[in-house]
């Protein structure tokens, strides 16, 4: 009962490469640049009132902020001379706190120079450097290396490197709204929003886009994946600007909002991990960072402002959900949930994804043995939530056709209001997150581990859940039949929201329950050192891991389905 | 129909002309082209014609319609004034009006189901939040409008009217909806404060016709004026309480939509809820009461909803709890007193 996935190649919507938006910004990086820098220190500005007091104390502060940040938390990445710039900085910060004869408008002026060198350093070392010829040769290692072991791994034999036998697209499967997204690519741009779970997230997303035939999309990737050279190589070659969580000052991130704001009014498609980073928990991301996906928001408005007011000018937000049996990080990801849930504490942004040879040996893994992954593209919305149709019109709840426009009119007139569009902010996180638990794809591997999990949490209701990763794993078994009814159980309340379009299955679910059962215990994590679940001798449920056994099971959190134990 | 060119100014939409939507009307009126809608024909024409209807004094520049089209068409705010009863029943029939661009006001207290078909609240076990909804959610829940605010405070329609001095609370999630109120409504005899917990402002409004009809009992018994002080306070905890269950803030419960608001009415003998309080009181049973009112009091349907909530979600809200069994288990309000007076309510503030 297999589903038919997308298995061919779609032909590119754009053939021309230098009319690819992403390629045409790359050849005016760096006006566009300075543009940047420009604009985001009139926010900086904006924000501060021009008042030269506040100025110098938020350029104190990043300088304090920054200073600090490469003494204690220094990256391979990060340029040779961040020393000296911010130096310089500290010292001209001192001659205009000293200089007695500046009256206020030249010491506004003199901090204002300051802040422009901040910016520019800052929109400089954000943007990408996208090259086409790059990208080409990027995706055909990815296609072409990835294919080839796979079916050096699946096809036994030693011809079988040269087997042809399985494509990447039998072990990606890619389902949804394939033609939807690919025809709103030639109308208006395009925001994906995936969730995140896995650093091999950005390439596969990379890959999908390629494999539809879409130009490739900008996107913000941690600055920590720059530190190898080999995935740099990657992430410029699809089209990555560079985002640090190392920095929160107020010019860095309003240097950030506007190189991704004016890039999408340029014309760029664009990606949003909307969770911000990977998903600790391994729950499906429910508080989105909403300081990018404003910046959606904003450049729909100024286009409208600009007067592009058909569908060229409107921007497309399209969830897309990343289905994995394993994900590799599982281990390391859980642990650090759990120390910050556990108890407040601070901890550092750290790059456990450090070495190339990590890398290649997760790969390697990924690529060569089973664990399927599927990526289910939703429908479009608009900035604020509504669906579109195939022309790009947005529709209200009951199909009737509105204006995205009108949002931002008032009296008439599209007018400026930020608070306002924080609100809207919250209004497409909300809607995204709805989204994401409409198209999320329930594979065996999530059932089984969220039915072990509960089982396991309903027969010790005493504990929490710090106690319960705690039980001796070899003190928990659960009965084979037991296990059936429970996940029987389940599967039916899970194809009754289906029924309702709440939520997606995987086609191997439409199995027999024993059936469904072994494929989920064999896929679930199945590359962990300890394997979260197993059945022993006497075919009973049993695990080896609770807090990974935990995190698979928080992929089906967000469904009410834990009211069944 | 004719309808107005755009680009001459809008006028502010009012929708209902009951006595509070003919007093904001009214108010409106002053400084702005109104137009209002009302339902029935005649009535529009009375207010075109004779610029009055059911006894009360209709601004002569107000225009009426009873065409949802036409007051969508020709307003971009619009400020929905009308019974909590048939507020479900109005909104859908304007959604199919309204855009993205309008402005919605509303001045309804009162609190709807979200329940699927043929259900009821004879039918359902329990009773969630999210089956719960204020008016503002079924604005958002029936139209594509967002920016959506309410209007809540001690305002008495025949006080208003006279033109003594009063103030209201504007609540929105939105700046520029309370902005906007306040620029329509605000003039030197009345006062407009902004709040943007419009869930908080809006249950306090519909939580204090609990109290008030508790109010019109302890009155109706002949208690006095302790046991007043003593219901109005522990009233403002159990209000505090309930809005923190269905997520408004203690803040909002503070401000002149709740205590303010909650002081008005228990002293306000001609209202609905006080007056169904009052009557209990006087020995009529709830349905003697209703068969003699032309409007159902609010605060009825209030205490059967909050009751199954609080029963659903496991607090206790004695006030309202009492309530009900006196309203719908044939409880004696005396009964219910004692049980008050008994109930072990330790501590006098709990929630600062």
């Amino acid at each position: 009962m297999d589903e038919k996935y997308i298995k061919h190649r779609y032909a590119p919507i754009i053939p021309s490469k230098d009319e690819w938006p992403v390629v045409k910004l790359a050849r005016e990086r760096k006006e566009f640049v300075k543009k940047v820098a420009d604009l985001a220190e009139a926010r900086v500005l904006g924000l501060t009132g021009k008042n030269p007091e506040i100025i110098k104390e938020e350029l104190e502060t990043t300088l304090y902020r920054e200073k600090l940040r490469i003494k204690q938390n220094p990256w391979a990445v990060d340029p040779d001379d961040e020393n000296s710039f911010w130096s310089e900085v500290k010292s001209s910060l001192l001659q205009i706190n000293t200089d007695l004869s500046l009256d206020k408008s030249k010491r506004f002026q003199a901090y204002q120079k300051v802040l422009h060198r901040i910016t520019s350093r800052y929109a400089e070392e954000i943007a990408s450097n996208f090259k086409a010829s790059h990208y080409k040769f990027t995706r055909s290692v990815v296609t072409y290396g990835f294919s080839r072991l796979l079916n050096a791994a699946r096809v036994k034999g030693i011809k079988s490197i040269f087997s042809n036998q399985y494509t990447l697209q039998d072990k990606i499967q890619i389902t949804g709204q394939t033609d939807q997204i690919r025809d709103l690519a030639t109308k208006g741009t395009i925001v994906m929003v995936p969730t995140h779970f896995s650093n091999l997230d950005s390439i596969l997303i990379g890959w999908i886009i390629s494999v539809l035939g879409m130009p490739p999309f900008i996107y913000g990737a941690g600055m920590n994946l720059f530190n190898i050279s080999i995935f740099a190589y990657f992430m410029n070659a699809l089209g990555a600007y560079k985002v640090d969580r190392r920095k929160k000052n107020l010019m860095y991130l309003e240097t950030l909002k506007t190189y991704s704001k004016e890039a999408i009014q340029f014309g760029c498609h664009s990606l949003f991990f909307p969770g911000g980073t990977r998903s600790r928990s391994g729950m499906i991301e429910s508080r989105l960072k909403l300081g990018l996906l404003s910046t959606a928001i904003e450049a729909q408005r100024a286009n409208f402002q600009n007067g592009f007011n058909d569908s060229s000018g409107k921007i497309f937000i399209v969830p897309v959900t990343i289905n994995y049996h394993f994900v590799l990080e599982a281990p390391s990801l859980i642990r650090e949930h759990l120390s910050i849930t556990g108890q407040e504490r601070y901890y550092k942004e750290n790059d456990e994804f450090s070495t190339s040879y990590k890398i290649s040996k997760f790969l390697l893994k990924f690529f060569t043995k089973g664990s399927d992954i599927s990526v289910s593209i939703g429908r479009a919305m608009d900035v604020l939530g509504n669906y579109v149709d195939q022309d790009g019109k947005s529709l209200d709840k009951r199909g009737r056709q509105i204006e995205t426009r009108d949002y931002f009119i008032s009296d008439g007139k599209i007018t400026v209001d930020q608070q306002r569009e924080e609100e809207y902010t919250h209004m497409l996180g909300k809607r995204i997150v709805e989204e994401f638990h409409k198209i999320n794809r329930v594979f065996s591997s999530h059932l089984v581990a969220f039915v072990a999990f509960e089982s396991i949490k309903a027969k010790n209701n005493k504990l929490d859940i710090f106690d319960l990763i705690r039980l001796p794993e070899e003190d928990i078994s659960i009965p084979y039949e037991e296990f059936k009814t429970a996940c029987q159980l389940v599967m039916d309340r899970v194809l009754e929201l289906k029924s309702q379009g709440m939520i997606d299955i995987a086609p191997h679910m439409k199995r027999s329950m024993d059936e469904i059962i072994t494929h989920g215990i064999d896929n679930v994590g199945m590359y962990h050192a300890k394997r979260p679940l197993i059945r022993d001798k006497q075919g009973d449920i049993v695990t080896e891991d609770m807090s990974l056994l935990y995190f698979y099971h928080n992929r089906l959190h967000g469904y009410g389905l834990e009211k069944l134990f | 129909m004719a309808l107005r060119n755009s680009s001459k100014t809008k006028r502010i939409g009012v929708v209902g002309v009951g006595s509070f939507g003919t007093a904001i009307a009214n108010m409106l009126a002053e400084k702005n082209e109104v137009m209002v809608y009302a339902r029935k024909e005649e009535v529009v024409e009375e207010i075109n014609t004779v610029h009055r209807t059911s006894g009360r004094e209709i601004h002569p520049s107000i225009r009426a319609t009873f065409s949802p089209e036409e007051l969508c068409k020709s307003c971009n705010i619009l400020f929905f004034m009308i019974p909590s009863a048939a507020f479900l029943e109005v909104v859908r029939n304007f959604g199919p009006f309204l855009y993205p661009y309008h402005l919605i006001i509303h001045g309804t207290k009162g609190l709807a189901l979200n329940l699927g078909k043929g259900e009821s609240l004879d039918t359902v076990q329990k009773l969630k939040r999210s089956q719960i909804l204020t008016m503002s959610e079924v604005i958002l829940q029936e139209t594509v409008a967002v920016r959506v605010g309410c209007l809540a405070g001690p305002n008495i329609s025949k006080e208003l009217s006279v033109g003594f001095p009063a103030a209201t609370v504007i609540a929105s999630k939105y700046n520029e909806v309370i902005l906007e109120g306040q620029r329509l409504l605000r003039s030197e005899k009345f006062q407009v404060y902004g709040n943007s917990d419009i869930i908080g402002v809006e249950l306090s409004g519909v939580l204090k016709n609990i109290i008030a009809i508790a109010a019109g009992a302890l009155a109706g018994l002949g208690l006095g004026e302790n046991a007043k002080g003593l219901l109005v306070s522990r009233g403002m905890v159990e209000m505090v309480h309930l809005s923190k269950a269905l997520g408004g803030s203690v803040q909002s419960v503070m401000g002149l939509a709740g205590i303010g608001d909650l002081v008005t009415t228990c002293n306000s003998v001609d209202s609905r809820n006080f007056t169904v309080g009052f009557r209990l009181a006087k020995g009529e049973s709830l349905d003697q009461i209703l068969a003699s009112m032309d409007e159902v009091a609010e605060g009825i349907n209030t205490i059967r909803v909050m009751d199954a909530f609080i029963k659903t979600v496991g607090i206790r809200a004695p006030i309202t709890e009492n309530l009900h069994r006196v309203l719908f288990e044939d409880l004696a309000i005396e009964d219910a007193l004692q049980f008050l007076m008994k109930y072990p309510f330790s501590v006098d503030v709990d929630f600062v």
